[in-house]
């Protein structure tokens, strides 16, 4: 019994000092990715090359997520709104819902199983394969190579992908509230356009999915970068990146969203 | 019989010196005290059992990882202590063929030789055209290279890995495990490539297998390593007349000898459970 | 560099994302915000503001002229103190009046403001003198029921 407790104390330790050592080693990691990211920005064409297979890639999905995110929106919103008679707020509904909150989130839980995991996978098996090794034997440092320029396409594709998902959103639920129910479509925009404001929506919007996109692909690159060289290694790494960067994304929603919209 | 002493070797034109060079894995020593010379213009092959720490090795001389104990001095500087800016610019010097190739997948194997030169100079595309032309020509894949690497045969991605490691004429050439996973054909063309690109490059190289009769016909001298020790070392033809145990052994492919056919265990009988049920 | 069919995908996904962000500022949401370098504030002390809001709209004339900026109570006076952010192209009489109106009958509350006579001009920082509190409808229902009680017992 005794041994069995000393047991568990020990795993627990064990493990606490595992996490501790590799939350520096995630942080030395991202300090020497941000030391090597001269790169990515004075040969700007291997970014290109990344926002193409993580932004460009990922638009399809967020294209028609954020049609039917929006259209859900607008069903659910005017069998809500109507009971109230207040039908005419359902642009300002739709939108608010859209800009704050769904369109970051959503947007970036797409981004972070579809892009994400990509990048994982990717790191991971050029390390399995020793391209990673080889390069440094090149003289050429992988993390300014290879990994860098990953981290910012994910930051720069993040607040696009987002914009685009809310856009895609409001004209869905415009489709299903003004041309298949009927609302009034004046009063739709209006209402959406006095009830929306730059700065404190939108632009707090724009700033959480590019703090999203930082934490995403942050963890992606780590995860691919850290992941053991081995098959069943690259295939758990990138579970975690989606379970990790999902769970970040949603906790780190709640801490952004209780600084920006508080009290009023 | 050259086993154990260093004395006829020359010491002035050692291009690649290791003294007593110690690694160890977590707490699993993998090198013990290596000595090796290594000089210019030689083919050295370095030979041992799978898992013996030879690719360690290979790393330490590359300066990927640290070692625990002695040291490694490459063309005069000691590996281990340059900075990281130095030990980029060392590696400029050093080429490292790796075991399956690790050929940069998103890249054509035109864009694969050209890597290094587009890091690395500022070279105008033309120019780099023609260089790499020059290096895939010399490996005899010069049409090949629109292909993606995952098109290519095992030998044929090794001969392009090679173009690639030469792309800035190296001085130092390591190969890690270049024959493996190779048909016979393969295997000579490699096995060739590596003495004539040496010699006509005027690099040094060092071969990392475990293919006595291939890599006996290029190279100009053998280390044996066991158990992360250097048991043996001499030419060729030395090796051949050796008599120590574990290299007469490994070059003749025998079952058993000091590395047994058995991995550690209890006594047979003891470990099958049939003697216990009985008793 | 030669310029490839993926430098055109990735410039057509940077143009849409710019152009939906673009079209979210100024279609979907307004550009006045009224905290920015041209408006100013005025000061108003209501007795009660009911469920007046931080951000609410400013009306004159059901036209938004500011937003409110802050509410606070006054620990000397036990009122309300609301601080005003308003647009600088508008310009109020020294006695306007302020009051507390809802859009509705269960619509937001905002802020009705109503010039008045006097030529001078509510200059940043004053404080308005006139204010009418909102109308809290439990207080509203109250009295109704009292007025109905005492006219009961008059029949």
């Amino acid at each position: 019994m005794l041994e069995h407790l000393d047991r568990l104390i020990r795993k627990t330790g064990h493990a606490g000092i595992d996490a501790i050592w590799r939350l520096g080693y995630a942080g030395k990691f991202m300090f020497l990715t941000l030391i090597g990211s001269g790169t990515s920005f004075r040969r700007f064409h291997l970014t290109i090359r990344e926002i193409y297979f993580t932004g460009v890639r990922s638009l399809i999905i967020i294209v028609v997520s954020g049609l039917f995110v929006g259209m859900v929106l607008g069903l659910q919103g005017y069998e809500t709104l109507q009971r109230y008679g207040a039908s005419s707020s359902l642009g300002v509904m739709v939108a608010l819902a859209l800009v704050r909150e769904l369109g970051p989130v959503v947007a970036a839980l797409l981004f972070a199983s579809r892009a994400g995991s990509a990048i994982t996978a990717e790191i991971g098996l050029m390390k399995a394969t020793e391209q990673l090794s080889a390069m440094e034997m090149m003289a050429v440092d992988p993390i300014s190579r290879v990994v860098a320029p990953r981290f910012w396409s994910g930051v720069i594709s993040m607040p696009l992908l987002a914009a685009i998902f809310n856009t895609m959103g409001i004209f869905g639920g415009y489709l299903i509230g003004v041309v298949l129910i009927g609302v009034d479509e004046g009063s739709f925009w209006s209402q959406m356009q006095a009830g929306v404001d730059l700065r404190y929506d939108i632009m707090n919007g724009v700033i959480k999915s590019f703090v999203f996109g930082i934490a995403v692909t942050a963890i992606a690159v780590f995860e691919g970068y850290d992941s053991p060289p081995t098959a069943e290694g690259v295939s758990s790494a990138t579970t975690r990146t989606v379970v990790t960067s999902s769970l970040s994304v949603l906790i780190l929603d709640f801490v952004l969203t209780s600084f920006m919209f508080r009290g009023a | 019989m050259a086993a154990y002493s260093l004395g006829n070797i020359v010491q002035s034109a050692n291009f690649v010196e290791i003294r007593n060079l110690n690694f160890t894995y977590d707490t699993r020593p993998i090198l013990k005290g290596i000595d090796m010379d290594i000089h210019k213009g030689q083919v050295v092959a370095i030979m041992g059992g799978s898992g013996c720490g030879k690719t360690t090795l290979l790393r330490l001389i590359g300066g990927q990882i640290r070692p625990t104990g002695g040291h490694v001095r490459f063309d005069g500087e000691i590996i281990h202590e340059l900075d990281r800016d130095a030990l980029y610019e060392t590696r400029r010097k050093m080429g490292m063929l790796f075991q399956f190739g690790a050929l940069f997948t998103d890249l054509s194997v035109f864009d694969n030789v050209a890597f290094q030169m587009r890091e690395h100079t500022d070279l105008p595309e033309a120019i780099i055209r023609d260089l790499v032309l020059m290096k895939l020509d010399a490996v005899g894949l010069r049409g090949a290279r629109d292909l993606m690497p995952n098109h290519l045969s095992g030998g044929m991605a090794r001969r392009v890995a090679l173009a690639r490691t030469i792309a800035l004429d190296p001085m130092l050439i390591m190969y890690d495990e270049p024959f493996t996973g190779l048909d016979p054909i393969s295997l000579g063309v490699i096995g060739n490539l590596i003495r004539k690109l040496n010699d006509a490059l005027g690099a040094t190289s060092i071969v990392v297998t475990h293919d006595v009769q291939e890599s006996f016909q290029i190279v100009d001298y053998v280390y044996f390593i066991s158990e992360g020790v250097v048991v043996a070392h001499g030419t060729p033809e030395d090796m051949y007349a050796s008599s120590v145990p574990f290299v007469h052994q490994f070059i003749h492919g025998e079952i058993d000898g000091p590395v047994p056919f058995h991995y550690p265990a209890l006594p047979y009988p003891e470990d099958l459970f049939l003697e216990r049920s009985h008793a | 560099m030669e310029r490839t069919t993926l430098d055109l995908w990735v410039g057509i996904f940077i143009a849409a994302g710019i152009g939906a962000i673009l079209l979210l500022a100024l279609k979907v949401g307004n550009m006045s915000s009224f905290n920015g370098s041209n408006t100013y504030q005025i000061y108003a002390y209501f007795d009660n503001i009911g469920g007046l809001k931080q951000r609410a709209p400013i009306k004159s004339a059901g036209v938004v002229v500011g937003r409110v900026a802050a509410i606070a109570l006054d620990p000397k006076q036990y009122k309300a103190r609301v601080t005003f952010n308003l647009d600088r192209q508008y310009q109020f009489s020294k006695d306007s009046t302020a009051s507390i109106l809802t859009s509705g009958l269960l619509g937001e509350q905002y802020i009705g403001i109503e010039t008045g006579a006097e030529d001078a001009m509510l200059k940043p920082g004053d404080t308005l003198a006139f204010t009418q509190s909102a109308v809290v409808l439990e207080k509203l229902i109250g009295q109704f029921i009292f007025n109905k009680a005492g006219s009961g017992n008059h029949n």
